[in-house]
């Protein structure tokens, strides 16, 4: 049984890997580049969200609606003041700026909200659920969050397949010259693209916060690299391999903590990851695009 | 694409190997390294006068995921300065403080060393954090610049002879831990939860284990987190749970302990909890559910809300000063500059003096003086640098420290 209680564990903190990994991986199969301050969003989100809770006593679903409106706007800022201009510039140059824009972002929360941990209540107010007899106990957290997850990809998915909006997306991934060409607004799709991954830092850092009771400046920053680690692992660019990702990291970073050892579990995700990538170096999903010269 | 992804991967190491390091500007030494500029051309100005100015440096991160202590430090020490020189200074010298950030790391601390040598230090009180205070320690040695750590608690911290601290060691706090738990019978079934990335946590761990088994306890989980993955803590939880602990022993900081209390409350895993000096602070986790904490126990020199005169000055003049409650870190840096005075006024130290004469006077100086502090009562040091005082341990009551 505790086996089963640790899958469930680790499929709840694959899940919000999940959840941040899709905004990693809209955001560079899009605009081929790595938004290294999503994980940084993420924390403002919470922030934001906190803030809205504790010291506005606004109730939690305005809450959440304020907090992805926040993210929406910091990401869309952040890609018009820090991407945009470097649009052509070389990869390694909008890399740095990534870098440089989730440092930022740390330093303004440490100055607007300090460096002492806050305590953040759960957004979630359901009762765990006891099964086998109070062994198996569920947590409303892990319900949600996990429902959140996959109707986040589902709805993502029908994005991209149904709307118009969704098809100039997979015509900029594909090929951004010609989609201008076609008449397509590059720099609004690109735009768009970090609203919603962005949106989506949101609702993942709520998620985040609420498992994971504590808020500080640095929050976002390790699970961000996590779930970049995830995006590439399921394959960079792909909703379902985000998802898959996500999910399967968070499993095997919990059950190699239970059954290998609590120190290694990091070791053994990187290990993983190194060996997928050996093996497929596209990720699981990842589609081999061949460059034509 | 392989292209894209090699490059994406060396992003990710450097960028996961700068999150370890927790960079950030160092805004805020900048901040308050300004008025003091200004305070030291006053001083100066004022000096010959007085007979002279005693240049004290301080290291701690006031940026960073340890910010938390080394601004209390910072805060704590400018406040004891603020009444030495209000007072008439040590032995008519003025004190200058100057503090510098180092943001938790080793190599920026050593930075920050060379700048305060720059400046003309001639004693210092630091460095906050022990790794980085391991590493300050080598270098002061060297220039025989004598060093007074208010909180670096690994061993390695004050190895060398010219360095003390005010805090307990490590192996004491593991050690006196166990004792505590075994003879007051608290519990023989004990479950560990440690940082194996951070010194202070292993070394705590290390020490219990040892002395666990000379009070009757058996370890029955001993689980380890590291730096990179402290946010769940459900597996390590259920282990503990499963092996049938009655007391968990959590050698770690407050910010962890706050997850973990309430991870292991929504999982209904209600052992005992008992911590060291790195769980204070938990109370004051902003929007922290107290009730989770009731029955909290923990090993430390200092509670803020204690009824004793001096507790009850400081916290009032540190309030009225800084806005927070003053933390454990607090204490032992104001106690620290009051143990700087009452040496240096045993030992006759002068404002001529070379910072390496100063040292060796100190030395000596150091293990004559008893010092009652809001740390400890009578604390004198041996001549290895570690104070002797009583450990003393607090549990949590209607969500505050009261003494056991």
């Amino acid at each position: 049984m505790s086996f089963v209680s640790y899958l469930l564990n680790g499929i709840s903190l694959g899940s919000v890997y999940a959840i941040i990994a899709l905004g990693y991986t809209m955001v560079y199969g899009i605009a081929k580049m790595l938004n290294f301050a999503h994980g940084d969003v993420i924390m403002i989100g919470s922030y934001v969200a906190f803030v809205a809770i504790n010291s506005m006593g606004l109730p939690i679903p305005v809450a959440i609606l304020l907090s992805v409106a926040a993210c929406t706007l910091l990401g869309v800022t952040i890609e018009r003041v820090a991407y945009k201009p470097l649009r052509h510039a070389s990869k390694l140059a909008v890399l740095i700026t990534a870098i440089g824009a989730s440092y930022f972002l740390q330093n303004v929360a440490l100055l607007i909200f300090g460096a002492n941990t806050k305590s953040f209540s759960s957004v979630v107010k359901m009762q765990p659920i006891q099964l086998a007899g109070g062994q198996l106990n569920i947590t409303g957290e892990t319900i949600v969050t996990v429902a959140a997850c996959i109707v986040i990809m589902i709805c993502l998915m029908a994005f991209m397949k149904y709307s118009k909006a969704g098809h100039a997306m997979l015509a900029v991934s594909e090929d951004g010259g010609a989609a201008q060409l076609m008449g397509i607004n590059v720099n609004g799709t690109i735009a768009l693209t970090f609203a919603i991954g962005s949106a989506l830092a949101a609702i993942a850092g709520v998620l985040l916060c609420s498992a994971y009771p504590s808020l500080t400046p640095y929050t976002g920053a390790m699970p961000g690299i996590k779930a970049f680690v995830a995006a590439v692992f399921g394959g960079i660019g792909s909703i379902p391999g985000a998802f898959i990702g996500g999910i399967l990291l968070g499993v095997i970073e919990i059950l190699g903590k239970a059954y290998i050892s609590s120190q290694l579990a990091d070791a053994i995700v990187f290990a993983v990851l190194i060996i997928v990538l050996v093996v497929k170096p596209t990720g699981l999903l990842g589609k081999q695009i061949q460059e034509k010269v | 694409m392989k292209k894209l992804l090699s490059l994406a991967m060396a992003g990710v190491l450097a960028f996961s190997v700068a999150a370890c390091g927790s960079n950030d500007t160092p805004a805020a030494s900048d901040s308050n390294a300004a008025p003091e500029a200004a305070e030291a051309e006053d001083a100066e100005a004022a000096a010959p006068a007085e007979g002279g100015v005693l240049k004290i440096g301080g290291i701690g991160p006031t940026t960073g995921g340890a910010a938390v202590y080394g601004l209390a430090v910072m805060n704590a020490a400018n406040l004891a300065v603020d009444e030495i020189n209000a007072a008439g200074g040590i032995n008519g010298m003025k004190v200058e403080f100057q503090f510098e950030d180092d943001e938790h790391d080793a190599e920026k601390s050593v930075n920050a060393y060379n700048t305060l040598k720059d400046w003309g230090m001639q004693m210092l009180m630091g460095t906050v954090t022990s790794t980085p205070c391991t590493a300050v320690v080598a270098k002061s040695a060297g220039d025989n610049v004598f060093q007074l750590t208010p909180s670096g608690s690994a061993v390695e911290s004050i190895a060398q002879p010219n360095a003390f601290r005010v805090c307990f060691s490590d192996p004491n706090q593991g050690a006196a831990s166990a004792q505590y738990i075994g003879e007051n019978k608290i519990a023989t079934k004990v479950a560990v939860i440690y940082d194996s990335s951070d010194v202070y946590s292993t070394g705590i761990y290390e020490t219990f284990a040892a002395e666990a088994a000379n009070q009757g306890i058996e370890i029955v989980a001993a689980e380890a987190f590291t730096a990179d993955s402290k946010t769940d803590f459900s597996v390590q939880l259920q282990k503990a749970n499963e092996a049938g602990a009655e007391l968990v022993f959590l050698p770690i900081y407050y910010t962890e302990a706050s997850i973990i209390l309430t991870q292991a409350s929504t999982m209904n895993f209600d052992p005992k909890f008992f911590g060291c000096d790195g769980l204070d602070g938990l109370l004051a986790v902003e929007n922290f559910d107290t009730a989770l904490a009731e029955g909290v126990m923990l090993l430390t020199p200092f509670a803020a809300d204690a009824d004793d005169a001096a507790t009850k000055s400081f916290v009032s003049a540190y309030q009225e000063k800084f806005g927070d409650i003053p933390n454990q870190f607090a204490a032992d840096a104001y106690d620290a500059i009051y143990i700087i005075k009452a040496a240096a006024e045993k030992a006759g130290i002068t404002a001529d003096m070379s910072a390496s004469d100063i040292c060796e006077a100190m030395k000596t100086a150091m293990t004559e003086i008893t010092v009652d502090g809001l740390t400890g009562a009578g604390i004198t040091w041996s001549a290895d640098g570690e104070p002797s005082k009583d450990p003393k341990a607090v549990v949590i009551n209607n969500g505050a420290y009261t003494a056991m």
